[in-house]
């Protein structure tokens, strides 16, 4: 319930910020939200030196769009994403994960970005990213990088962020030709990390799926993305066959564990039901 | 002396939907719950618990813990020990280690302290006590802990051989075998009503301010029962009971967990008498879940006993009931298994027999806690379950097979197989308002249809009897001390009134309720009357609040020490208005002269009479107290109807509608009834739905946070549609029972059954709570294997 | 560290560790004890304030934080010594029993009744699905807020 002492900055500017973390690496940890990190820190299960204030930090919200991409600032509350026209209009997974990310208070002060570089498996933000095929700006006192989400989360609480970076951005392609998407959450309880979560993005060539993106929650040490299943729907018919043999492949690629949610299973199945569930969604919206 | 007959308000005695006066405090943010006082250096304590379930304790350093800046001690079981103060009595006869000394006997146990400026410090401190155990084997199964050869977890004790705690049985063994021997049918159920938590948000606390310049000891708790913790606190801390006071203030939220006397209170208390300044101890969440009073973990097998066309002829069960590594249940010294043999519920059941076992495993101490009435939760959730299965098995509507064996109104006051004598029901009636308001009919053909179409749609009917009032002083004792309860009343020169009450509100609205009652009986307004409790200096000894006693007994004294007034009252009208006693007839808020209309004499002035102009010979004012022993318990009912639908493809299911039906008796504040029937509910909901406190094989707890034991939000905790039927208690007199605890005592078994229900054309008979989507899932995926 | 914040219209400044909560800021350095703790894993509400209008958990916040902004607690609700719409319905509607999880609960409704003047059940439930509620079973506190946006209405 009480934090451990730790030293305390509120940089001014991202420069400032990388700066700090250049001096203190793996010393420091970086406060955006809070909403995963104080917790921690209240339990007493981190105690960091350090703690970098990145909420003082100005431009790095936000959704932009570009020819190419979708721009989301990392400091991006999950709130604004709830509330958002423009990702309801026309992002329609994103759209449909925020609002059951965790609790409306919670929703409130996370950010994307701290989700993700968070990465806990039970994370909604990495399987619609993976889903979405997005990538992430890291940012360095020395430069920066882009990574492939799909390279990103390289085991439970762990990412390919250097401990002197700083994810300052999401890139999410824009969707091409007709597409839809889908967010399916089974949680005990709002508030509860997902038993299963299963977020699919479609997009259609010509009437056939162009690209299918599959993400996954709660159900590995990271979140997975569906690969096998995402290549069985690339440019096929969107079928109730192939969406049924797609859900099974995604349910063979899911890791769960057994827990007082569920068995492994048990999991794997909902897994298989979230997906086929999840591609009608998608089509419809597609089609509409 | 009224002469006109005046213009008349409406005094809202009985059945008015008073708002509450309670409530300008809380939405100002004005509550003074335990951690909102603040006294002057005031000193803060956190605790030091086990990590282990069972181990001994070879060392304890905490030097490096005294050295941090701002730490003023470091209590330790040995430093307990010195003043005969490591070891506490429970409230069921047992014995409880307030700090472990030889060994800690589940994960959580308390086992140093430190106190300290700061809390913050205080967690700085704690962190660098240094304990050295010696791991022994955890035995969390009780079915384990029965076998031979478990590990001995109460060896401390004298002549305790094995980890069995009570061996208790009711009812009659011969008759209930002589009834299953005629049998045509014996439905059988074998179900564990999981460990939960009553979880109030307000955590236990206390701040304890022993003096020794005044000599007083003063202690603001997190107390259901001020009075009986007072006394218990100067028999064990060996403190002079006339300069303890309990102080329970603002308490929020109670369901039982603040019934029991916890080691944190005790350890407070302690290090204010050593240090000489008020100690604060405020318990986490954490500690609030995993060492606090738990409920329910009732292993139990039930059999009913019927013949083919559904009368019951006979009930019996079994039940072993993990009670923890401490017997420190809260319930009357002569029940173990607390009311748990009032299961033959509303039936008129002939025969029934009870056999019950309690045992000690690695895991906190508690039992009876959240609403549960002394087990009468685990009683109706089983009863109600059998009887649900007993319906399918004789291929008979469920909602029939209860009607017809419902003990008939005719048939009250009713005496039951296991001894208990019910005193009004009519649960017909209420069975057929709660299917009526459903409709039940329309509800089994779409039942019938959505099975055609792939729909599982399920409908769980509970009717449940419940025994409250605790109690009876011929019957009843919790440690000795009879649980009458008690009313002193005073009314003022100006006929405003304070009324001082022997039990404890958590939330029930008593200082709108109580006032009500002295409305109901002397006409003064409810806004006119002060309602005082919870400071034991201040008020008359009570039992406190838990089990739906409060109103049985208390506001049965009050009852009571009104009516006494308003007899003396009606001296003092008989000397103002020169008339004779017994011309006099009273009428609301006055006593009128029988045939003069206009020659009245309104309560307001018969008090100021009570004090200007008492009649010769009687003494000055206008007050008394009442110790109210009942003459019985008061067995409140209800009939509850829920419609759930399940989802196949992730076993999830969602409660479309839920009806309640309830019983109360007279109902004082028909609005404060209702919002105890909806908290209830969501209780009930929540405990069928997804709470669970379980242990590994090394007796590590899960469910010792909200992120593991599930508290339902808003979103998921049904709507509720409720509905009241009124027969009044016979023997009480307002004709009240209590009702705080009807809902979530009834509601559990008729969430389940509901599930149940829905799957029963596979052939489901169970899905052992919490019923989660992944029970009911591998439910379907069994049943549809086979 | 020096921190400075506006607490229900008035500045408060104080010196505090960079670990202190905001909730043990306002509880026990400013005696504002309206707000609540309900939990050590920020899973119940009871400690909801509103910082800058928007409801967040104090006890999941830094005081550190919430330097130059400005935080409601449920004490800045009264004006002028008169009750708020929003606690007039939960007094008119029994929205509340023990009053513990009150103060959050009627802070969530003050920010959601300023986004939505007349929001369905729905919305109410889904806007106070992070505040936990034992004793009500949270049907009288829908009424409540149902209630205070009548009134609001009617005020404008």
């Amino acid at each position: 319930m009480y934090p451990p002492k730790f030293d305390y900055v509120a940089p001014r500017s991202l420069d400032e910020a990388l700066e700090v973390l250049a001096e203190h690496g793996s010393d420091a940890k970086l406060l955006a939200g809070g909403q995963s990190l104080i917790p921690l820190l209240k339990l007493r299960f981190a105690a960091p030196a350090v703690l970098v204030d990145l909420n003082r930090l100005t431009g790095l919200d936000g959704f932009r769009e570009s020819v190419t991409h979708l721009h989301v600032g990392a400091l991006t509350r999950h709130a604004d994403a709830e509330r958002s026209p423009l990702l309801a209009a026309r992002y329609p997974l994103m759209a449909a994960a925020a609002p059951v990310i965790s609790d409306p208070l919670v929703r409130n002060m996370g950010t994307v970005g701290g989700s993700l570089a968070h990465a806990d498996p039970a994370g909604d933000w990495g399987a619609v990213m993976l889903a979405a095929d997005a990538e992430v700006v890291a940012r360095s006192r020395d430069g920066e990088r882009t990574i492939a989400v799909r390279d990103f989360f390289r085991g439970l609480l762990e990412t390919a962020l250097e401990p002197t970076e700083i994810l300052t951005e999401v890139r999410v392609p824009r969707p091409r030709g007709r597409s839809g998407g889908a967010y399916l959450k089974l949680e005990r309880k709002v508030g509860d990390f997902a038993t299963v979560g299963v977020a699919v993005q479609l997009e259609l060539d010509d009437g056939r799926i162009g690209r299918a993106g599959i993400g996954l929650t709660a159900v590995g040490a990271v979140n997975v993305r569906a690969a096998a299943a995402e290549e069985h729907l690339a440019g096929a018919e969107p079928t109730a066959e192939a969406f049924a043999e797609a859900a099974r492949l995604a349910a063979a690629a899911a890791e769960p564990s057994s827990d007082v949610r569920g068995s492994a299973e048990y999991k794997r199945d909902v897994v298989r039901v979230y997906v086929e569930r999840g591609l009608e969604r998608a089509l419809a919206l597609a089609r509409a | 002396m009224t002469e006109q007959a005046q213009p008349r308000k409406t005094v809202c005695g009985l059945g008015h939907s008073v708002k509450r006066k309670e409530d300008d405090r809380f939405l100002r943010g004005q509550g003074n719950y335990v951690d909102d006082v603040d006294l002057p250096r005031m000193l803060h304590m956190a605790i030091l618990r086990s990590p282990m379930a069972h181990a001994r304790i070879k060392s304890i350093d905490a030097e490096a813990a005294k050295a941090v800046p701002g730490v003023v001690a470091v209590v330790t079981g040995a430093d307990l020990a010195a003043h005969n103060l490591a070891w506490m009595p429970t409230l069921s006869g047992d014995t409880q280690a307030v700090f472990a000394t030889d060994k800690v006997r589940f994960q959580g146990q308390e086992v140093a302290a430190v106190v300290a400026e700061d809390p913050y410090v205080a967690y700085d401190a704690l962190d660098l006590i240094d304990v050295d155990y010696d791991m022994l084997e955890a035995v969390v199964d009780p079915f384990k802990a029965m076998a031979a050869g478990a590990p001995l977890i109460r060896d401390e004790k004298e002549g305790q051989k094995d980890n069995s705690v009570y061996h208790w049985e009711a009812g009659d063994k011969d008759a209930t075998e002589r009834a299953f021997a005629a049998a045509d049918k014996v439905v059988k159920l074998k179900t564990h009503y999981p460990r939960c938590h009553p979880s109030p948000l307000e955590t236990c606390g206390c701040v304890a301010d022993v003096n020794a310049g005044t000599g007083k000891v003063k202690i603001y708790m997190t107390s259901q029962a001020p009075h009986a913790h007072r006394t218990l606190f100067a028999l064990v801390a060996g403190l002079p009971e006339q300069n303890i006071q309990i102080i329970s203030p603002d308490i929020g939220g109670g369901f039982g967990n603040k019934v029991p006397i916890y080691p944190g209170y005790v350890a407070a208390t302690a290090a204010s008498l050593l240090i000489g300044r008020p100690v604060k101890w405020i318990e986490s969440r954490s500690e609030n879940l995993i060492s606090t009073g738990f409920a329910r973990d009732y292993h139990m097998e039930g059999e009913l006993a019927l013949k083919n066309d559904g009368q019951m002829l006979g009930l019996r069960v079994r039940l072993v009931s993990d009670q923890g590594a401490f017997f420190a249940d809260a319930q009357p010294s002569k029940f173990r298994a607390g009311l748990f043999h009032i299961v033959t519920g509303s039936y008129d059941l002939p025969a029934a027999h009870v056999v019950a076992d309690g045992v000690y495993t690695n895991k906190a101490p508690g039992g009876v806690a959240y609403r549960c009435s002394f087990r009468v939760t685990e009683a109706s959730y089983l009863i109600e379950r059998l009887v649900q299965n007993a319906a399918y098995e004789l291929d008979m509507d469920p909602a029939e097979l209860r009607l017809r064996n419902f003990i008939r109104p005719e048939q009250f006051p009713y005496k039951s197989a296991t001894g208990f004598v019910y005193d009004s029901g009519d649960y017909h009636t209420a069975l057929k308002l709660a299917l009526e308001k459903v409709g039940y009919e329309d509800l089994k053909r779409e039942k019938e249809a959505g099975r055609a179409a792939g729909k599982l749609i399920g409908v769980g009917i509970a009717s449940f009897t419940e025994v409250v009032g605790a109690g009876p002083a011929k019957d009843y004792d919790i440690v000795g001390l009879k649980m009458f309860d008690s009313a002193e009343l005073r009314v003022h020169p100006t006929g405003k009134a304070i009324l001082k009450i022997g039990v404890q509100t958590q939330g029930q609205g008593h200082e709108t309720t109580f006032a009500q009652i002295v409305a109901g009986e002397l006409g003064i307004p409810p806004e006119d009357v002060l309602v005082q409790h919870g400071d034991t200096d201040n008020t008359p000894y009570g039992l406190g609040t838990y089990a739906s006693r409060s109103t049985p007994t208390a506001g049965a004294a009050t009852a009571v020490i009104s009516r006494k007034l308003r007899e003396k009252a009606r001296k003092i009208a008989a000397h103002v208005l020169e008339a004779d006693a017994a011309d006099l007839e009273w009428d609301v808020d006055r006593f009128q002269v029988k045939g003069v209309p206009g020659k009245a004499c309104t309560i307001q002035e018969i008090a100021f009479a009570a004090y200007t102009n008492p009649p010769p010979g009687e003494e000055a004012g206008l007050e008394g107290v009442h110790y109210y022993d009942p003459p019985n318990m008061t067995y409140p009912f209800g009939s509850y109807v829920v419609v759930v639908e399940v989802d196949e493809g992730t076993g999830a299911w969602k409660v479309r509608r839920m009806v309640a039906v309830d019983d109360c008796g007279v109902r004082i504040n028909p609005m404060i009834v209702e919002g105890q029937i909806h908290g209830g509910l969501t209780e009930g909901y929540g405990i069928a739905a997804m709470q669970l406190i379980t242990f590994d094989d090394d007796g590590n707890c899960i469910g010792s946070t909200f992120m593991d034991y599930l508290l339902p939000t808003a979103w998921e905790t049904p709507k509720f549609e409720t509905f009241a039927t009124v027969t009044p208690s016979p023997h009480h007199p307002i004709g009240a029972k209590g009702v705080g605890e009807s809902a979530t005592v009834g509601s559990p078994a008729a969430y389940v059954n509901a599930v149940v229900d829905a799957l029963a054309h596979l052939g489901v008979r169970n899905v052992e709570m919490p019923v989660t989507s992944a029970k009911v899932w591998e439910a379907i995926r069994q049943a549809r294997a086979t | 560290m020096q921190v400075t914040i506006k607490v229900n219209g008035r500045e408060e400044s104080a010196e505090v560790e960079p670990r202190r909560l905001l909730v043990h800021f306002l509880r026990e350095d400013l005696r504002l004890t309206g707000t609540h703790v309900g939990c050590d894993t920020s899973g119940c509400g009871a400690c909801t304030v509103l910082v800058d209008g928007t409801p967040v958990k104090s006890c999941t916040m830094l005081a550190v934080m919430a330097d130059g902004r400005e935080v409601t607690t449920v004490e800045g609700l009264v004006k002028n010594g008169q009750l708020h719409p929003i606690q007039q319905g939960f007094k008119e509607e029994h929205g509340l029993q023990c009053g513990f999880c009150t103060p959050g609960m009627m802070l969530v409704a003050k920010a959601l009744l300023e986004a939505e003047a007349d929001p369905s059940e729905e919305q109410i439930r889904w806007a106070i699905s992070g505040n936990v509620c034992r004793c009500t079973g949270y049907q009288n506190i829908v009424k409540s807020v149902q209630w205070a946006a009548k009134k609001l209405a009617e005020n404008a």
